[in-house]
């Protein structure tokens, strides 16, 4: 009997071995986004783009005849289950890359995770320090956060505004722009005279407005945020009778944060890339055919309209699979591949990566947005 | 501190300020009746908002709200007789630990049902920018009719309480639940009647601020805390004196912000929390001899 099982359980691992040997051809790709949970605006439009893009790529046959796995863990945000999922796909399921996480704080607890398990990282987040220092195997695809900033201000001395307030949302993404903001504030002539940081599940800012309404001499407010609160500034600053201008981040480029703020979204300015105003473009822009299928497409699919941070997955797995037809499915291969990635065009802009810019994005990725009618259109 | 701002402060207190009260005194009606403390009061006020906004999509607004307060009374009232109603002469600790698990059952379904986005009724009045000028400060028309609805709640259930047979019965549970047997209540369908209360209350609230705050499926734990400090500031069991305390702890966090910086508003709820747990356990409005009769 003892026999009997053991020879049982040989043929079953020869089964299940033979069986991983089979996929071994596939190429498992997993990614770590907020699907769920307060960054759900983000990490939910990430996913269903690449479930979206993994089946038309296997449907047309993979890449070079690879078919692509995709293993989506869904973090809700937490950083702490992100480093978890990070170590799980990385030495349980070895991974070929790695898509996101969705947020700057889960994406800066996992670099180091990703570096040492020599495991491509391409995420989805927008804060500068996630490619500065330039970490071997990391990259991002969001733009950053300096030149939304620098965006901002060139606005700003346009409209001989030089008195400001800042709020900001307490996740990574805010945190890292307010610094970048003070940072850069005085190299346009800027004085930031408010800075004020709001929690992410903040429910009503009304108080926070009136403070900052208080001081007469502030011109202009920028809002920095990425999470659904960010439409409560906008509603209660209006609601208060303020009119300054209120300036965004490139964290409102999600229609339903601009229906969240209703009648208070008009107006707002902020910084984003093409794909929100794709219709607009002229028919010979490299991005435009890009940016109109993937549209298109999303839109078709899933009744909902598209966002930047969509946008932000559909580059990061567009990237991994012009790396993976280039140099074939080796990683280290790939890796360098993608790092010397120049005139590639995605959503966020014309990608020229290089050893020195792991996000190979310029200022002019961005253009300026703002709202009207409830619709995001050109600032003129 | 000029006019303008203080009364901005003002009413931005007394908005948090009668929506904490409104939990707390859901904490409040089921304490009475049961002796504990139901930490599933938060998601009531969420399944309200989220069910009104659903409902929205089908009729107008008066409708479904009403109809959303009587689905969530039929669901707290459904969630005592299932989880409840059948255990003998619980523990304390038992039965809080139930409505930990209640809460997080509620939550889940609901982001199995409504997804993880966030949602809001329209404002009822005018939309997002309507404002009403009070002295030199604008306010929303919604923050009025926050403050309205919930008063007129709270007068109608002290009136309730005081004059109504049914509301002197669930009085008599509280006082004496061996006593009001022998008079011929039932105490255990007082306990159903509680639950039904407390989610009804809390899902009116929930409607009416889901224009200012938004509805989601995780809004409920939040709630709860600052609920419960409320109810713990006040003296647990003692509805007005909830009133006074939320609307204390809602004023002192508003205008809060003009001396600390916005971060520590949540750390203001939980300090004042911890500080009346170690010096007035009995809260501001309680008395100490009654506290030491209560098991908890």
């Amino acid at each position: 009997m003892k026999r009997f099982v053991s020879t049982a359980l040989a043929f079953a691992l020869t089964l299940t071995m033979g069986v991983t040997a089979l996929r071994a051809e596939n190429i498992k790709v997993g990614a770590i986004l907020a699907v769920t949970g307060g960054q759900s605006f983000l990490g939910a439009p990430e996913a269903k783009t690449l479930e979206m893009m993994v089946a038309e790529k296997n449907a047309a046959g993979g890449i070079n005849g690879n078919k692509i796995d995709l293993l989506i863990k869904d973090s809700a945000g937490d950083p702490e289950k992100a480093i978890s999922f990070a170590k799980q796909l990385i030495e349980e399921e070895k991974v070929f890359a790695i898509i996101g996480p969705s947020s700057s704080g889960e994406t800066m607890k996992i670099k180091d995770i990703a570096e040492q398990g020599k495991t491509i990282l391409l995420s989805c987040a927008a804060a500068e320090v996630i490619v500065n220092p330039v970490a071997k195997y990391v990259f991002k695809t969001p733009q950053k956060d300096s030149f939304a900033v620098q965006m901002i201000f060139k606005e700003m001395n346009k409209m001989k505004i030089s008195k400001i307030a800042v709020v900001a949302d307490n996740t990574g993404f805010g945190k890292a722009g307010k610094e970048q903001l003070e940072k850069i504030a005085p190299d346009f002539g800027i004085q930031i005279l408010a800075g004020e940081v709001y929690d992410k599940a903040a429910t009503d800012l009304s108080a926070l407005v009136a403070k900052l309404m208080s001081d007469k001499e502030i011109q202009a407010v920028i809002n920095w945020s990425v999470v659904p609160a960010q439409a409560i500034v906008a509603k209660n600053m209006r609601q208060a009778g303020w009119q300054v201008p209120l300036f965004q981040s490139h964290g409102f480029g999600n229609i339903k944060y601009a229906q969240a703020a209703g009648a208070a979204a008009e107006g707002i300015i902020f910084p984003a890339g093409r794909l929100l105003v794709a219709d607009t473009l002229a028919a010979n822009h490299p991005q435009k055919s890009l940016l109109a299928k993937y549209k298109k497409d999303y839109e078709s699919k899933y009744q909902e309209d598209v966002s930047t941070f969509g946008g932000h997955a559909y580059d990061a797995l567009a990237i991994l699979v012009e790396g993976i037809r280039l140099a074939g499915p080796d990683r280290e291969k790939v890796r360098d591949t993608i790092e010397n990635l120049k005139g590639f065009a995605g959503t966020g802009g014309i990608f020229n990566f290089s050893p020195e810019d792991h996000n190979g994005l310029a200022i002019d990725a961005f253009e300026m947005l703002t709202v009207k009618d409830g619709k995001f259109v050109m600032y003129q | 501190m000029n006019s303008t701002l203080f009364c901005q402060y003002l009413f931005a207190g007394l908005t948090y300020g009668i929506i904490y009260a409104i939990v707390a005194i859901g904490f409040n009606i089921i304490y009475n009746t049961t002796g504990i403390i139901n930490f599933a009061q938060g998601e009531f006020v969420m399944l309200g908002g989220m069910i009104a906004i659903s409902l929205h999509a089908h009729m107008p607004l008066l409708p479904a709200i009403v109809l959303a307060v009587l689905l969530t009374m039929a669901i707290g009232g459904l969630i005592e007789i299932f989880f409840i109603r059948w255990l003998q002469s619980p523990s304390v600790l038992r039965m809080i630990i139930i409505t930990i698990g209640l809460s997080i059952l509620t939550r889940e379904a609901a982001l199995h049902i409504w997804g993880s986005s966030v949602r809001s009724l329209p404002y009822f009045i005018g939309n997002e920018i309507t404002s009403i000028k009070v002295f030199s400060s604008r306010v929303s028309p919604q923050v009025f009719l926050v403050v309205g609805v919930c008063s007129v709640m709270v007068a109608a259930l002290s009136l309730f309480f005081k004059y109504s047979s049914l509301g002197r019965e669930m009085r008599a549970c509280a006082a004496n639940r061996r006593a009001a047997i022998l008079c011929g209540i039932n105490p255990r369908n007082m306990v159903t009647l509680s639950f039904m209360l407390s989610a009804g209350i809390g899902a009116v609230a929930g409607c009416v601020m889901s224009p200012i705050t938004y509805s989601q499926y995780d809004m409920g734990p939040s709630l709860a805390i600052k609920g419960f400090t409320v109810a713990i500031l006040g003296g647990l069991g003692n509805s007005m004196a909830a009133v006074a305390a939320g609307l204390l702890l809602g004023i002192i966090e508003s205008f809060s912000i003009s001396v600390l910086p916005l971060a520590f508003q949540d750390a203001i709820a939980t300090s004042i929390l911890l500080l009346i747990l170690f010096v007035r356990p009995h809260g501001l409005f309680g008395s100490s001899a009654a506290a030491r009769l209560k098991d908890f």
